[in-house]
């Protein structure tokens, strides 16, 4: 079990509202991820579900019980940290049994549960190393064997790879989605990074200056964002936005159109630009394109075998399905 | 890339380093020589001192004839590491919610506490005078081992408030997570990671109450008395037990001195309040 459920919950650093009052509902076994540029509030608001901080006023449910005033140890609830936070003066081993020795849990039972981690995580050869010997996603792995042990009702992860190498960063994504898969533990996950959120969500929560900005799926997201924020902050490379008689034309204040939904040619087409920089990437090429109206510069993705270099000219064609319209308000028009 | 140095600096530094060295240590190496000496070489010019034959150990048992030198010592080690065990169980807590959840006052609290230590001693000598001689303390280890700890307090607090600011604050919060009390906490996860800091601002601190002078002798006479105030007692304004007083103040450095001497390494980091690692 591990339903959570925020209920007008606000959240003040003396007089500064980081989080204004807010409404959110985490469901069973659902994989959730908190998005939001830096300093939006979404680690405080993991930080609130946890306990580490006091709420200013508003309720936090956990099972439909209340937990507002539950210290986060009382909260049946685990944390994996960004820095790792392992006990450097602990073993492996030490450091996994710690939250069940806190338990006073069997000894028996401990190293049962401590060997199933290792095995399912590939610690079993590091358990008698100490934390200072081990690469950093080793490192994480063990942060996650300390939080899967106590069998949680629910993990929180804080921006638990962003201390990794790229490469590594992919891998320790899938694990932690198959994680998930097996455990079928509710999680939620801050980040920052949007391919992270795509990638691992079932419900992505899009957060800036501390207000929730969108709830949804992935592709919810992706194909019906309801506001400029969410339309520039979701989806990689970003959207484009035009404005001005482009888009008065389609009768908005703005309209959006994804690189990928961009068509080019080097004949004929609705808009003209010239290259600025081609980035190739094998598999794609996304080219900047300056000189159309409204949208300095134009960021397409065209195919990996389209030979634009700078200083060419092209044609493009926003494929007509595919363009989001947005109010004077911001708002997504219907 | 290291600072190009001319073998001829290099030889003048060590030779002017050489001698400052030995300038600071002579005195103590002077008491060690004179305690080994007879009262009447010990009064003679120094070189005079130096060369003079007999060497012996007669100031030595005189000493320990006149004053019961382990009577002193034990009182020596009871108040130094007293004061220094009950200096950690008032610090280890202040030193905690500082580091660990300051408030805007914080900083101006351990200024505070720091500024005490500028207070000269003589300024509040008649006062805990007449508080000793009220509650009965004059004269007794328990009233010295809380005077000196309260005279050493502050250092303890900020020593260790620096080591637990080192202490990673999420660490902690993990162990919150992990399900330990605070009592927990600051036994299981804290305490050992800082026990590097701690063990330096323990020993600083038995050495501070070890060589204090001032409070140790104006509060006691024989009960309480320690090692410094059984120097004091071979002090006299003649000057004809120079032999004596020396090796009194040999025996009283000696523990001390040896205790420092393999403690080094500890010692340099509690002096440098953290910043060497």
């Amino acid at each position: 079990m591990g339903r959570i459920q925020l209920k007008q919950v606000q959240k003040k650093f003396g007089d500064t509202e980081v989080i204004p009052p807010l409404d959110l509902a985490i469901e069973d076994g659902e994989f959730v991820v908190f998005v939001g540029p830096s300093g939006c509030g979404k680690s405080t608001l993991l930080r609130l579900i946890a306990g580490l901080e006091d709420t200013t006023s508003g309720l936090i449910e956990i099972d439909g019980a209340d937990a507002t005033d539950t210290p986060p140890a009382k909260r049946g609830l685990a944390m994996v940290f960004q820095s790792y936070a392992l006990y450097p003066h602990m073993s492996v081993r030490k450091n996994i049994a710690f939250p069940m020795r806190m338990a006073k849990m069997s000894k028996e039972e401990q190293n049962k549960r401590i060997e199933a981690a290792a095995k399912a995580l590939n610690l079993t050869d590091y358990l008698d190393r100490k934390p200072g010997q081990l690469s950093g996603g080793q490192r994480q792995r063990v942060a996650i064997g300390r939080a899967i042990v106590r069998e949680p009702a629910a993990f929180l992860f804080d921006e638990p790879l962003s201390n990794l190498d790229a490469a590594l960063r992919v891998g320790m994504r899938m694990e932690i989605s198959e994680l998930h898969k097996k455990l079928d533990t509710t999680m939620v996950y801050v980040t920052h990074d949007q391919v992270e959120a795509m990638t691992m969500a079932d419900k992505i929560v899009v957060l800036q200056a501390g207000v929730i900005e969108q709830v949804g799926s992935p592709l919810e997201l992706y194909r019906n964002p309801r506001n400029l924020f969410v339309a520039g902050f979701i989806g990689s490379p970003k959207m484009n936005f035009i404005q001005g008689a482009e888009a008065v034309k389609h009768g908005a204040q703005t309209i959006g159109i994804r690189p990928e939904h961009i068509d080019v040619s080097t004949s004929d087409g609705a808009w003209q630009g010239t290259v600025g920089v081609a980035e190739h990437l094998g598999s794609d090429t996304f080219i900047h394109i300056h000189g159309i109206d409204g949208c300095d510069p134009m960021t397409v993705r065209a195919p990996g075998d389209v030979a634009a270099k700078h200083g060419d000219t092209v044609f493009l064609t926003p494929q007509t399905t595919q363009i989001h319209k947005f109010g004077a308000d911001g708002l997504r028009m219907t | 890339m290291a600072r190009a140095v001319s073998n001829r600096t290099k030889t003048l530094n060590t030779i002017v380093a050489g001698t400052l060295g030995f300038l600071l240590f002579f005195p103590i190496l002077w008491i060690v020589v004179l305690s080994f000496k007879t009262e009447e070489n010990a009064i003679r010019a120094p070189l005079e001192v130096l060369f003079s034959s007999g060497w012996t150990m007669d100031s030595f048992s005189a000493v320990q004839a006149r004053s019961d030198y382990f009577k002193h010592f034990s009182n020596s080690v009871i108040i130094a590491v007293g004061s220094t065990v009950l200096g950690l169980i008032i610090a280890i807590p202040a030193a905690w919610s500082m580091a660990f959840v300051p408030s805007k006052h914080t900083k101006n609290v351990l200024m505070w506490m720091l500024s005490t230590k500028m207070l000269p001693p003589v300024g509040v000598l008649v006062p805990i005078y007449l508080l000793f001689r009220d509650f009965n303390l004059l004269d007794t280890r328990i009233g010295l081992t809380v005077v000196l700890m309260l005279i050493n307090l502050p250092i303890i607090i900020w020593m260790l408030y620096t080591y637990f600011k080192e202490i990673p604050g999420e660490i902690l919060e993990a162990s919150r997570m992990d399900g330990a009390t605070l009592r927990e906490e600051i036994i299981y996860v804290l305490t050992p990671m800082a026990i590097p800091g701690m063990a330096s601002t323990v020993l600083l601190n038995i050495i501070l109450a070890w060589n204090e002078a001032f409070w140790t002798i104006n509060l006691t006479a024989a009960n309480a008395a320690p090692l410094t105030a059984f120097i004091t007692s071979y002090s006299s304004p003649e000057g004809l037990f120079y032999a004596k007083l020396s090796a009194a103040s040999v025996m009283a450095i000696a523990p001390i001195l040896i205790m420092g001497w393999f403690s080094q390494k500890q010692l340099v980091r509690g002096l440098t309040f953290g910043a060497v690692k």
